[in-house]
């Protein structure tokens, strides 16, 4: 979280959070590889992908 | 328009379609499915009154024709109603929101929000809502489990939208919108997309690009939505004061499943819109040689190296292009921003910054570098192609609305993709509207007054009064009346309807 509620400043130079990482931007987020994920992600896919991607088939929208 | 200080607060709502598939049963159409979700969500949740309230589509026809328009659907089965019921399913919720078919899709219409952050919430209450109207409607007997995507494209020629909606003045000259924010409009897509594995309307060329929906843009400004999709949508439909105020249409949007995708897609279009009404980009010569096909090009370049041509000769990258704009909203806004104008600078900087650097850094906030780490990931594991199915499903799946099986959602589980809510946040606004817009009204009246409501839209509530002959039409054409600082101290009286409308025929007068 930003300690505080800093001024932004008239341009990029002077401001004084540009360190500061956007709270919403990147705390809890590993950045670590994604090899466990793929393992989980194995046991969700749905079973025969070919058939499934195939059979998704949309009538257009706005 | 901005309210009061340069920053991003404005009135602003997003409507998305989802995707919709019933694996098990080809058979069923998309609309039938779609109308059996609405149907569903209306039944479980809303007492049967409630679901007497029909859109006010026509609130220029006398009111009594609204009487009648009504039919008790609670106690029937949803295999048992026909396809006129299921396609015509619409429901107002106490949030304020619509939950309705679009043709061939189920649609949410979030209230109208003043923040991007207020937005992005509402947004995210949708899907919520939606997957639980999909659960609700799984679980009825004899109805087949029916699946719903936040994605807007099935990578064989169709495409639906997530669309984005401005108030602006009305005393901004449209030319100027066009010259100023389409080049907003193609570049941004380097944090709006949402990934595609597939390229062409029809995706016949396995390969990733940016956006869902930039391949189905056709031309630069018009006022279509489902057919030569422009980038610049020229509906001029304001629902408030058509003297003041546009509803500026933007229809180029992915759908996003990270919250931060959409709060950034929301707040840096509210600053370059609040510039353009301030004239302060006037100077500023960002036009484009060719929109349309820069707007393809951009998407087709993970690398996010393409240089795109403006008028006049000037090549640069699409990050270059969002760097000017949000220079410019930082002098714009001054030294003291608002908290919610600077948590928007500060996130449009970081993102900017960071996909400078390595793109796949951004793995956590933007949904299609999320995808995209997926895809890789899988690709080096198995050594597989890019035409193989199974990338083509995970592409797919990460949009499944689905706590359990939707990919991008097992990632906000695992910490991998931010959330900006908590539960308990988003589960209130499933249920209580937003108390800054009009939208407060609606809800409270909604949740007050279900037996009463016959009709409603953005801009009008009509009620059966009891002991009243004729029906009583409320107009809520401003936006920001009707908000929880207009009415709330009325409502929270818990005065009877007749009451409630003495009180605002009196505040009228």
């Amino acid at each position: 979280m930003p300690q505080q509620q800093h001024s932004s400043g008239s341009s990029r130079d002077n401001r004084d959070d540009d360190s500061a990482v956007p709270a919403s931007a990147a705390p809890h987020v590993s950045v670590s590889g994604v090899d466990d994920l793929l393992d989980e992600i194995d046991s969700l896919l749905e079973d025969n992908a070919e058939a499934f991607v195939k059979s998704f088939v949309q009538k257009g929208g706005q | 328009m901005t309210m009061g200080s340069r920053g991003v607060h404005r009135v602003m709502g997003i409507e998305t379609e989802y995707g919709i598939s019933v694996p098990s049963d080809p058979t069923m159409t998309a609309m039938q499915a779609s109308g059996l979700v609405v149907n569903a969500y209306a039944q479980h949740h809303l007492p049967a009154a409630h679901q007497r309230a029909h859109w006010d589509y026509l609130p220029e026809s006398p009111l009594r024709d609204a009487r009648g328009f009504d039919m008790s659907r609670a106690d029937a089965d949803p295999s048992q109603l026909t396809d006129e019921d299921l396609s015509t399913a619409n429901v107002i919720l106490t949030n304020g929101a619509r939950l309705y078919v679009d043709h061939a899709h189920p649609e949410y219409s979030a209230p109208e929000c003043v923040t991007p952050r207020e937005a992005t919430l509402h947004d995210r209450a949708g899907m919520m809502i939606m997957a639980e109207a999909a659960q609700l409607a799984s679980r009825t007997p004899g109805i087949p489990q029916i699946s719903l995507y936040k994605n807007n494209t099935d990578n064989k020629g169709a495409s639906y939208g997530c669309h984005e909606n401005y108030l602006m003045a009305r005393t901004t000259p449209f030319a100027e919108v066009v010259r100023l924010f389409t080049a907003f409009l193609v570049t941004r897509q380097v944090f709006t997309g949402a990934g595609r594995l597939g390229k062409g309307q029809e995706g016949k060329v396995l390969e990733f690009q940016l956006s869902q929906r930039a391949d189905f843009f056709e031309t630069e400004v018009g006022l279509e939505t489902t057919i030569r999709r422009p980038i610049i949508n020229t509906r001029d439909e304001p629902h408030a004061d058509p003297e003041k105020s546009r509803r500026l249409h933007v229809i180029t949007g992915d759908a996003n499943l990270s919250d931060t995708a959409t709060l950034l897609k929301l707040g840096s279009a509210s600053l370059v819109l609040g510039m353009i009404e301030d004239g302060c980009l006037k100077s500023d010569d960002l036009s484009l040689d060719d929109p349309v096909s820069e707007m393809h090009r951009v998407s087709h370049d993970p690398s996010l190296k393409h240089q795109l041509r403006l008028t006049g000769g000037r090549l640069m990258s699409a990050l270059e292009v969002q760097s000017v704009y949000l220079e410019r909203a930082i002098a714009w806004v001054g030294p003291e921003p608002d908290p919610q104008t600077l948590e928007i600078l500060r996130l449009w900087e970081f993102v900017i910054t960071t996909l400078s650097g390595d793109p796949m850094n951004c793995g956590g906030v933007l949904d299609w570098v999320a995808k995209l780490r997926l895809l890789e990931g899988y690709r080096t594991r198995d050594g597989l192609t890019w035409d193989s199915p199974a990338l083509q499903l995970i592409d797919l799946q990460y949009s499944d609305i689905r706590a359990d099986k939707g990919l991008a959602r097992r990632l906000e589980e695992r910490g991998r993709l931010a959330r900006l809510f908590s539960d308990d946040e988003v589960a209130s606004a499933e249920l209580s509207p937003p108390e800054s817009t009009r939208a407060y009204f609606r809800g409270e009246c909604m949740r007050r007054f279900p037996e009463s409501v016959v009709a409603a839209s953005w801009d009008s509530l009509v009620f059966d009064v009891p002991g009243h002959e004729s029906l009583v039409r409320v107009p809520t054409l401003d936006p920001l009346r009707g908000t929880r600082a207009h009415v709330g101290s009325l409502l929270d009286g818990d005065p009877s309807l007749t009451v409630l409308l003495e009180a605002l025929s009196a505040d009228e007068g």
